[in-house]
């Protein structure tokens, strides 16, 4: 399972982030690592990107990103 | 001197602290070759202290050009090495926050932590063990509110102690086992792999620290913050793009509407303009006045060159004032993010940030300050190709040159269809371009939209007004010398010709003047002459309209009073006088006639900018439909003004964002070509129409 399949109101826990280089690099960053746990907030009027808490702070990620990382 | 730099993430109080620390006396320079602002100041309190600010960033790793300045600067690649670094830390997001601090920690160099936001941390019940905190880390921790201005001396204490000790941060066992993952790692892949080793060692040991010194408390599910009942309206499914709507359009009006609020009255933004304007009059006539005693060719010189270039710069003030104030209260309140978390489904289609709504939004009022407001986009990339595409937009100054087409050539058709054709018209063409962008000259970039939506905050007037008039003051030194070096140029190209420097013009000008009497004589025209043929595919190959391109560089709206100045043979002053003839006292005075009372000398401007501006003679300029005889020749020489180069004002703003002339000259090139494929794919498809 993935972020992307978390509806608002679910939360999940981080296994392992998929793809290469900016965009992973940048998700590690911001602190989405191996055992961090997601709420997922809302998704934006339009239907993307999604809002996600994590680490006591809200992060924004599309769909797309999202998809990337896997969830245990 | 001790030299401070000023590190931490994005939206984490750092420029507040900044403006703490500095006051009013600060400098905005540009760091080399990137779209990022560099500012400096001295400390208000120690002036033996200079203070640099980083740009906000999550982490040091060199991959976007705020990162690159930020950790070029703190290791001393990019000039001095700074003496002191404060990391500022949003305590409400410690663990994401402490991650930048573990890199700087790592670059070994003495550093203070400043641990901002401890209201918010302490009215969300959260306990944080400073002193624990400082014991894990070996650094210095100073808990403040820079909003408020608490603990900024504690603050400047500790930065002067650490200058003279010099004592540098404790290695953590964790740095020894990074250096060493990053330095085994050889291939490609192994890179990959270090990277997420790194992080995950970075925020565990983070993990571990907070666990041991921040006490959460128990939050409940159903109680919610205050930020987070904003945000739940704001964004909100069904009213989130409505809100949004209204905000966007309310900053508009506030800065560019003329009948405010349907109130009759003009918005902040004109009135401001408007006053601006009256006082500089008043001080051009004074000036104009005391020099009447000049030769002819310097009294025009001061008059029409260089005041009117000052004017200019003057002018577009307000207006730039106006929009960053409210900019700034959009920024600091956190709503900007939103913006383009709202806007960011349709804008990543066009290879653009939600943000980049703002200034193409503006860019229908004056592209001078939504070039400006392009600094707020988070990427480099985002920045460079939002500066070159928001001139595209039919601004304010271009609308007489559509009304004069649409009211004498287009007379006979859907006039309200013309005009509302080009505003689409220039989204399509600036979507089309960035697309082209992103794909030959910013293709390695991949877009991403992962970023922090922080919390939602009051803005605070001092900050928000020193946003303001650090905006005025680097549109009015970067830009100024731009508009009024290229201002003079083209009055003098119009102004003069080889007869000037010859004596002939002294000889036949009554007054004795070296200036040509006719602009059809002057260099200008020559020079149109030379370069019309290029626009005969577009089907105005005279050299009229090509002067009346290039007099629209200094302001857009003088394509119109040029016309009116190059087609005198239809501006006689017998045509004026029997077009004058049939209006009411009334009417002439609202035109700006004194007491109503015809006068011919005054007629001609009248007749350019209170007729020609508003598209109120069907019958104006037959020469001129000679020379653009067709429709679609008439169509294609809008579209070409509308987006080619814009005036010399939004040049220097372009300047001022885009920081080098070469990218500069780039984005300009890119906007003269777009002008003419489109002008002349219109001309072609019209032909056959």
């Amino acid at each position: 399972m993935t972020l992307r399949d978390l509806k608002p109101g679910q939360c999940g826990v981080v296994d392992s982030i998929k793809g290469t280089g900016n965009i992973r690099r940048r998700v590690l960053e911001m602190g989405v690592t191996p055992g961090t746990k997601i709420d997922v907030i809302k998704v934006a009027p339009l239907g993307d990107p999604v809002q996600v808490e994590l680490r006591g702070y809200d992060l924004s990620l599309r769909k797309d990103e999202a998809e990337a990382i896997i969830l245990k | 001197m001790i030299k401070v730099a000023l590190a931490g993430n994005p939206n984490c109080g750092k420029t507040t602290l900044f403006n703490d620390l500095t006051g009013s006396k600060q400098h905005v320079g540009n760091w080399p070759g990137v779209t990022v602002d560099k500012k400096e100041g001295t400390c208000k309190k120690n002036k033996d202290i200079r203070i640099l600010d980083l740009p906000g960033t999550y982490s040091l790793s060199p991959y976007s050009a705020e990162e690159i300045v930020a950790m070029e600067t703190i290791t001393g690649k990019n000039g001095e090495k700074p003496d002191v670094v404060v990391n500022i830390v949003d305590a409400t997001s410690i663990e994401r926050n402490l991650y930048l601090t573990l890199q700087i920690m790592e670059t070994n160099v003495p550093m203070v932590l400043a641990l901002n936001m401890m209201d918010e941390v302490t009215e969300a019940g959260t306990k944080i063990d400073v002193s624990g905190l400082e014991k894990e880390l070996g650094i210095t921790i100073i808990p403040m509110v820079a909003r408020s201005g608490k603990g900024v001396d504690e603050l400047l204490r500790a930065v002067e102690k650490l200058a003279v000790s010099k004592s540098t941060p404790k290695q953590l066992p964790i740095f020894e086992e990074i250096k060493k993952l990053e330095a085994d790692a050889e291939s490609e892949e192994d890179k990959e792999e270090a990277e997420v080793a790194v992080a995950d060692i970075r925020y565990k040991a983070i993990g571990d620290i907070v666990s041991k010194t921040v006490k959460k408390k128990k939050a409940s599910k159903t109680e919610a913050t205050k930020s987070d009942k904003i945000d739940k309206i704001l964004t909100n499914r069904f009213w989130g793009i409505p809100i949004f709507l209204i905000i966007m359009y309310a900053m508009f009006a506030c800065t560019f509407s003329e009948n405010f609020l349907w109130l009759g009255i003009n918005s902040p933004g004109k009135w401001l303009e408007g006053a601006v304007g009256t006082v500089w009059s008043w001080i051009v006539d004074g000036i104009a006045e005391a020099i009447s005693g000049a030769s002819p060719w310097l009294q025009a010189l001061i008059v029409d060159g260089i005041l009117e270039g000052i004017g200019a710069v003057l002018g577009f003030m307000p207006l730039v004032l106006v929009l960053y104030l409210l900019m700034s209260v959009l920024e600091d309140s956190g709503y900007m993010a939103r913006v383009a978390f709202i806007m960011d489904r349709i804008f990543r289609k066009f290879g653009l940030s939600g943000r980049s709504f703002i200034p193409l939004l503006m860019g229908y009022g004056c592209g001078v300050p939504a070039i400006m407001a392009t600094r707020t986009l988070e990427k480099e990339k985002d920045r460079k190709i939002t500066a070159t595409i928001t001139t595209f937009m039919p601004c304010g100054a271009k609308l007489p040159i559509f009304a004069m087409f649409a009211s004498t050539i287009f007379a006979n058709d859907n006039q309200i269809l013309v005009t509302y054709s080009l505003y689409i018209l220039a989204l399509v063409a600036a979507i089309v371009v960035s697309l082209l962008l992103n794909k030959f000259v910013y293709k390695s970039e991949a877009s991403n939209f992962i970023m922090e939506l922080p919390q939602y905050r009051i803005p605070t007037i001092k900050s928000v007004l020193i946003h303001g008039w650090e905006k005025v003051k680097g549109f009015g030194k970067k830009a100024g010398t731009i508009i009024l070096l290229s201002t003079i140029f083209i009055w003098f190209l119009s102004n003069f010709n080889a007869d000037s420097f010859n004596g002939k013009n002294r000889e036949m000008n009554e007054d004795n003047s070296v200036m040509c009497e006719n602009m059809e004589d002057s260099f200008l025209a020559s020079a149109g002459r030379v370069v019309a043929p290029v626009f005969k595919p577009l089907g105005f190959g005279e050299w009229r309209p090509a002067v009346g391109v290039v007099t629209g560089w200094i302001a857009k709206e003088n394509v119109v009073v040029t016309f009116a100045q190059l087609y005198e043979e239809d501006v006689t002053d017998e045509y004026l006088e029997q077009f004058f003839a049939d209006m009411s006292l009334e009417e002439l005075e609202e035109l700006g006639f004194e007491n109503g009372e015809y006068d011919s000398e005054a007629a001609a401007d009248i007749y350019a900018e209170g007729i020609l501006f508003e598209g109120g003679d069907e019958n104006a300029l037959p020469t001129m439909r000679k020379d653009i005889s067709t429709k679609a020749a008439a169509y294609a020489y809008m579209v070409f003004n509308l987006l080619c180069m814009p005036c010399f004002a939004a040049v220097g703003a372009l300047k001022r964002e885009l920081k080098t002339w070469k990218a500069t000259g780039g984005a300009v090139l890119v906007q003269m070509v777009t002008a003419y494929i489109v002008a002349l794919i219109v001309k072609l498809v019209g032909g056959l129409i």
